[in-house]
This record gives C-alpha cells, sequence and structure tokens, in this order.
C-alpha cells in the first residue's frame, strides 16, 4: 500500500541522506519524496510516499522516529489531511485542437501557463488520482511530457511538537587541563 | 595570548578528558598528524593497533566488559573504510563506541583529494549517528553530543570525522555545560499501566519463561533480572548477548535458546504461554521459523528501542522503557500483587518440572574422548579455570557456540562475543581493549583457526603493551561451521572449508617475544591452560582437536525451534 509520512526535520547536512538511507536499508520504496523549508528556517518539511506492506507501516514510522535529526513524523495516509500535488505537463498542440485542450484544462481546474506555436504548459494541482486522469486526457491530445511533484500534505490536526529538552551534560568542569597551552 | 587559546586537536583531547576517557585504540595517518602531535604529550593513553578495523574492535572490547564508551581513532579514506565492520558489530550488538575519523582539508572535500574518502556517507548506515564537523567551533558541542547519543538509548557507534584543518585551527576553548538534541528522544521509565498489566498477565500465565537479552546487560539490570526470575519462580533463558545476565548456575537458568540453543530452552520457548522477553529482538537465530515461534504464547515486550517492539512478533504489552527501571517497577508490582501468586501456582509448579525433565532428557553435556581433544572437553577446562569469572571473548563460529553452552558467567559482561553482525577476526582484538581496561581480570581471546588468522597481526599489540591476554585457539583444520554446513546441507563438499598452513605458535610467539606451544593429547590439555594462565605475560595456545566435530543441538535454518538436530546423523569418514 501507499503510505504517505510527513516529516519535521532539523536542516543538518546529511538529513535527506539519512531518511532516504533507512527507508531503501529497510525496503521500503520511496514513490516520491518532497523537501522544502519551513517558517523557521533551521527545519524542513518532508513529505514521504512509500510503498509498504500495511503491516510495516508503524515500523517505518518508528524508523523514522529512531533518526536524531527528525523532529516529528506523521501519518497523514489517512485522516484529516489535505494531500496535494501538482503536476507541470507540456503537450504539444495543432491549430485544431488547441481550443479544446484549454477548456478540458479549465474543467479540471487547471491552467495554461505557457503558449508557444508548438503547444502549452499546463499547471495543474489536485490529488494524485484526478491528476492522472487529467494528463490521460491531455495525452490523448498528443505528445505530451508530465513532471509531477509527488505527494505534499498538510495535517488540519494540530500536533504539538515534543522536543527533547537539553542536556547537562555530566562533565568534570574543573578537570584540570594539562596546562600544554597555544 | 590568552591562556585558552587551543587548537582543534588539544580541544578534542579536553573534551575526551572531560568525557572520562582513559584510553584510545588508533593508527596515525596523514591528516590525523596534528591529533597525534598533541598526544605526544598528552596524559591519555593511545594503544597503537595493527590495523584500523582492531582498533574499533578493541573499543568495543572495552565498552563491553565495562559498560563505558570505547573510542577509536583512524586516519581519513582506508583508515576510516576499515573501521566499517566493526562499525557495523557495535551497531548490530549496540555497543557505545565513539570513532574519530579524520577527513582531508575542509577545502579539499569533493575533490577526490589523496586519502579522501566519503566517511559520512560510508559510515551513514553503520553508525547510531555520525558528524562531519566542518567548523572548529562546532567541535566540542559535536564531541559531548557523540558520546551523548552513543551511550544512551539503545547504545551504539557514533562516528565524528574531523578535517585536518579543523584540528588545526585555533580558538579559544569554552568547556560545553549543556547539549540539546531535541529530536532525540530516549523513553526510559516504562508505562505505568502496561507495567501493571504486564504483571496481571504473569500471575495469570500456568507456563510462562523468561526471555532475557543484551538489554539486560547494556540496562546494568541483572539483579533486577534475578529478582523477577525468582519471585515469579520462572525458567530463564538468555540469549547469546544476554549470557552472564542471569549467573550461569542460578537454578532456573536453562541456558541459550535458538539455532544452537538448549534443549530444555527451545521446548520451553515453543510451548510456554507467556514469553517476558528484556532487552532482546526476536532474532531469527533464536525464534528459527517466525511463523512457528512460540504458538501458544502472549508476549511481554521490554525494551528501550521502540521499534523494536512489534518487528518481528506482536507484544500483547509492549513497553517501552530501560530494562532496569522497568524491571525495578515490574518487581514491585509482583510484590504488590503477591497475593495473587497462588492463583495459577499449581500449574507453574508442574511447568518447571517439565522443563526440568526437558533438561534431563537432553543435556548440554561436553564430550571427551581418550584420544583426541574434543572442542566440547577443550570449553570445560576453560570453565574450570573461569569458575564463571574470567572474561571470554569469542571469535565467530563453531568454537563461539561451544564456549556459549559450555563456559559458565557468575557476572554480566564477560562474555564478549560479535552476535549480530557475526564477525570475524572480533575476539582477539575485543580481548586487547578488554584486557586494557580490566588489567587484573584473567581475559581469555578463544578463537578458530579461521578467525585468529584475520586478527594475527595483533600479536605485536599485545607483545608492545604486555597485555597478558591467554589467546587460545581451537584448531580443528577447517573452517568449522562451513564445513559443519557443507556436511549436513551440501554433501560433505568441502569446497574452501580446510586451513591448511597453521603457523608453528611455539615460533609464532616466540617472534613477538612470548610463549606459545600447541597441544594436542586430552590429557596434557589440562596443564597446558594452566601454564598458559600462570604466564604473567600474553600466551599463544594452539589446542589441536578433532576436526569433524559438529555443534549440536542445532536447528537448520528455517526450521521450527523445536525441529532439533541432537546428535550427528552418522559417523562421517575423514
Amino acid at each position: 500500500m501507499l503510505q504517505l509520512i510527513s516529516l519535521l526535520v532539523e536542516n543538518k547536512p546529511g538529513a535527506l541522506l539519512r531518511v532516504t538511507g533507512v527507508l531503501s536499508a529497510r525496503g521500503y520504496n520511496i514513490e516520491s519524496l518532497t523537501v522544502a523549508s519551513t517558517l523557521d528556517p533551521e527545519l524542513s518539511r518532508m513529505s514521504i510516499v512509500v510503498d509498504v506492506d500495511p503491516s510495516q507501516r508503524a515500523q517505518v514510522i518508528k524508523q523514522m522516529n529512531k533518526l536524531i535529526n527528525v523532529l516529528q513524523v506523521s501519518d497523514l495516509t489517512e485522516g484529516p489531511a489535505v494531500r496535494r500535488e501538482l503536476a507541470l505537463i507540456r503537450v504539444r498542440a495543432t491549430p485544431q485542437n488547441r481550443a479544446a485542450i484549454l477548456k478540458e484544462a479549465e474543467i479540471f481546474g487547471a491552467r495554461a501557463v505557457d503558449s508557444s506555436v508548438e503547444g502549452f504548459a499546463i499547471e495543474a494541482t489536485g490529488d494524485s488520482e484526478k491528476l492522472d486522469e487529467f494528463i490521460e486526457v491531455m495525452k490523448s491530445y498528443g505528445e505530451s511530457e508530465v513532471t509531477r511533484s509527488g505527494l505534499v500534505a498538510v495535517s488540519l490536526e494540530a500536533k504539538k511538537l515534543k522536543l527533547a529538552p537539553p542536556v547537562k551534560k555530566d562533565l568534570d568542569l574543573e578537570t584540570k587541563t594539562d596546562g600544554v597551552l597555544k | 595570548m590568552s591562556a585558552n587559546l587551543m587548537n582543534g586537536a588539544r580541544i578534542l583531547l579536553e573534551c575526551l578528558t572531560r568525557e572520562k576517557v582513559d584510553v584510545i585504540f588508533g593508527y596515525p595517518g596523514g591528516v590525523t598528524l596534528p591529533l597525534y602531535d598533541a598526544l605526544y604529550d598528552h596524559p591519555l593513553k593511545h594503544v597503537l593497533v595493527r590495523h584500523e578495523q582492531n582498533a574499533c574492535f578493541a573499543a568495543e572490547g572495552y565498552a563491553r566488559s565495562t559498560g563505558k564508551v570505547g573510542v577509536c581513532l583512524a586516519t581519513s579514506g582506508p583508515g576510516a573504510t576499515n573501521l566499517v565492520t566493526a562499525l557495523v558489530d557495535a551497531m548490530m550488538d549496540s555497543i557505545p563506541v565513539v570513532a574519530i575519523t579524520g577527513q582531508v582539508t575542509t577545502k579539499l572535500i569533493g575533490s577526490d583529494a589523496f586519502q579522501e574518502a566519503d566517511t559520512f556517507g560510508i559510515t551513514r548506515s553503520c553508525t547510531k549517528h555520525n558528524f562531519l564537523v566542518k567548523k572548529l567551533a562546532e567541535l566540542p558541542q559535536t564531541i559531548h553530543e557523540a558520546f551523548h547519543i552513543a551511550s544512551t538509548g539503545r547504545p551504539g557507534p557514533v562516528l565524528v570525522d574531523i578535517p585536518k584543518d579543523v584540528f588545526q585551527a585555533t580558538t579559544h576553548y569554552t568547556p560545553v555545560s549543556h547539549i540539546h538534541l531535541p529530536g532525540y528522544k530516549v523513553y526510559t521509565e516504562g508505562h505505568a499501566g502496561q507495567i501493571r498489566r504486564a504483571a496481571q498477565l504473569i500471575w495469570e500465565s500456568s507456563r510462562p519463561i523468561v526471555y532475557a537479552g543484551g538489554g539486560i546487560i547494556a540496562a546494568g539490570a541483572s539483579e533486577d533480572l534475578r529478582e523477577l526470575v525468582e519471585r515469579v519462580d520462572a525458567p530463564a533463558v538468555c540469549t547469546l548477548m544476554g549470557l552472564g545476565g542471569m549467573p550461569s548456575g542460578h537454578p532456573n537458568f536453562i541456558s541459550m535458546p535458538g539455532m544452537h540453543g538448549s534443549y530444555a530452552s527451545n521446548m520451553a520457548m515453543t510451548e510456554t504461554d507467556l514469553i517476558i522477553a528484556l532487552g532482546v529482538r526476536f532474532d531469527d537465530r533464536v525464534t528459527g521459523r517466525l511463523a512457528a515461534f512460540a504458538p501458544h504464547a502472549k508476549v511481554i515486550h521490554v525494551d528501550i528501542d521502540p521499534a523494536e517492539i512489534g518487528k518481528n512478533r506482536t507484544a500483547d504489552v509492549p513497553i517501552v522503557g530501560d530494562c532496569q527501571k522497568v524491571l525495578e517497577k515490574l518487581n514491585q508490582e509482583l510484590r504488590d500483587s503477591a497475593d495473587q501468586k497462588e492463583r495459577n501456582e499449581a500449574a507453574r509448579a508442574g511447568w518447571r518440572a517439565r522443563v526440568r525433565d526437558w533438561m534431563h532428557e537432553h543435556p548440554l553435556e561436553p564430550e571427551f574422548s581418550s584420544d583426541e581433544i574434543k572442542p566440547q572437553h577443550l570449553m570445560s577446562e576453560i570453565d574450570r579455570i573461569s569458575g564463571g569469572e574470567a572474561i571470554v571473548c569469542a571469535d565467530v563460529g563453531q568454537h563461539q557456540m561451544w564456549a556459549a553452552q559450555f563456559i559458565r558467567f557468575n557476572h554480566p559482561r564477560l562474555w564478549l562475543n560479535s552476535g549480530g553482525l557475526g564477525a570475524m577476526g572480533f575476539g582477539f582484538p575485543a580481548a586487547i581493549g578488554a584486557q586494557m581496561a580490566n588489567p587484573d581480570k584473567l581475559v581469555f581471546a578463544i578463537v578458530g583457526d579461521g578467525g585468529f588468522q584475520m586478527s594475527i597481526p595483533e600479536l605485536a599489540t599485545v607483545a608492545n603493551q604486555n597485555l597478558p591476554v591467554k589467546i587460545i585457539v581451537m584448531n580443528n583444520g577447517y573452517l568449522g561451521m562451513i564445513r559443519q554446513w557443507q556436511e549436513l546441507f551440501y554433501n560433505n563438499r568441502l569446497s574452501a572449508a580446510e586451513l591448511i598452513s597453521f603457523p608453528d605458535p611455539e615460533k609464532l610467539a616466540g617472534a613477538y617475544g612470548f610463549k606459545g606451544r600447541t597441544v594436542e593429547k586430552p590429557q596434557h590439555l589440562r596443564a597446558a591452560l594452566e601454564a598458559a594462565v600462570a604466564e604473567p605475560g600474553p600466551y599463544l595456545l594452539n589446542v589441536r582437536v578433532s576436526p569433524f566435530e559438529n555443534v549440536y543441538p542445532m536447528v537448520p535454518a528455517g526450521g521450527a525451534i523445536n525441529e532439533m538436530v541432537l546428535a550427528p546423523p552418522q559417523p562421517v569418514e575423514a
């Protein structure tokens, strides 16, 4: 099944590598992954869709939680969340079907963001199924090329961010240094 | 100049001193020269090993035998890549190690510079966490974070990669008093409600068994474990990683479960109605075929790592917490509810009698012969000398299983072995680390003729440090476990299993300036071992054992653990 997880991650070097590394090492296939900064520039939000056996869903969340740079993990596969994907589609148009393509885009709530004699670049957002349909329709008009963003989501429930507090290290601060100084 | 202007190398040594590190195991290289220069007149003890992999194994031996963080040091590129096997080993067995590696100068990173490797990328998956320190200002914080991560929660290896220019740069050093890792959450206490439910399940059970693992040792929970076992009066098994968690001589202890576990353990693990799983991970070598494992059992699973709970076997009562803290509370619950003990006590008495019968039916008993030294005979002689008190470092293979079966441990942190990874070459360098940490203890490195030859360069290290490690080579002339599987599952086609040309131990040890010999006759074994132990320095004892002995009981791969092969099907021709 496809599982959508949302991670809040510290912007530390290698954070993406750690996340994808654990997923691949544990044998979970990444269907899509997006990363971008959040309101707090020190944190990033990752939205990841993984293909896993339903019995492994909890394990995926636990493995993500073990990562030291990951502050919060949410499973947004179900439940109150808005899930959206963006697709940019370049479709080749003929003088005969240009109007029809634009009409079709309008029906899907998509819009042309570039127009040339060869055709259009169209931007569409929606859930993945809707985009699948729209892309099928566009393909029927002519040669198309598609770039999809992968799913991003925002939970509709406020989830309190639980952070570990600072730790006082039991260090012997009085330790005499050996006195060799530069 | 200000009084605390120091270079990165010296700041690193300051931080290590504040972490109370007393010894580091390492091997120098180009980019760590500034650090070695700082070590030259620093009181911190450095042990020069002969291969970086063994620096990390030695750090593990130090950590496994003390519970403190072991520290190893290697240079960039080949030095760092040589650590990888031992880091994975520490990861699999949850051993606290901090590995420090040098890296090429910051400006050269990514340029395929001489002795450059992507250490950060390579070690991402073989550490609990790793760091690349690009600025000197981050160094003290990072070092203390590394020790904190390595030693808390589920322990594990942490690597800190430090470029040469960071060692060389100077700054005003201010000691760090706090660290903040907001995403690093460790739950140690255990959920009170779940602990109460666990106590309830225990009193309701008729056939309980305690299944204790490495988590007991990591948490220092041996006393609490013993109290639990006695309070419930349940049979108890310790996994390969948990041996010593219960005194081997305890009347409730029925040895190790799993592939080469005791008959009683495997039967009891199959027939039980309640598994009290403590700091274990239901490893495939313990469970055999998972679908057939403990089919009638409910499971109480205590582990500090939430991801272990429910990973392989669903838990009826999951408890995330430190084994020591949880067991202390569970024992309190059991004390408070002691009036319930009688409810099922008659059934539990019957269960105990049944487990005892299994023990008598097929006990783990050493084999003896008057013509040749049986490997089990060797282990029982080492056991006699140790009396449950010596540190025993095993390598990987048949000898490891026989040692686990026949050598008793009265305390935790005496049995050191590569459990999860099964890394040959572990035993001897681990013994070096253990002996450094425990100079007054008797330390055995029990190794096969295969694994020993993987770590043979460290003979120089024991000679050099005059460490009185007793190296006991169980020499059967074969990669014994390979030969056993080839015999049993590959029509005895012994492909690449025979080890021809073992060096003369007397000459070999002699070349390094200490004593060694071979013993072949069973009647000479005891005296030879006693002479080795009596020697004040290191000793290499090569014990020629019968070559075709197999480890039994054995659960064939993919089998259920109650489907054990208890004895050889028929004698095998040489």
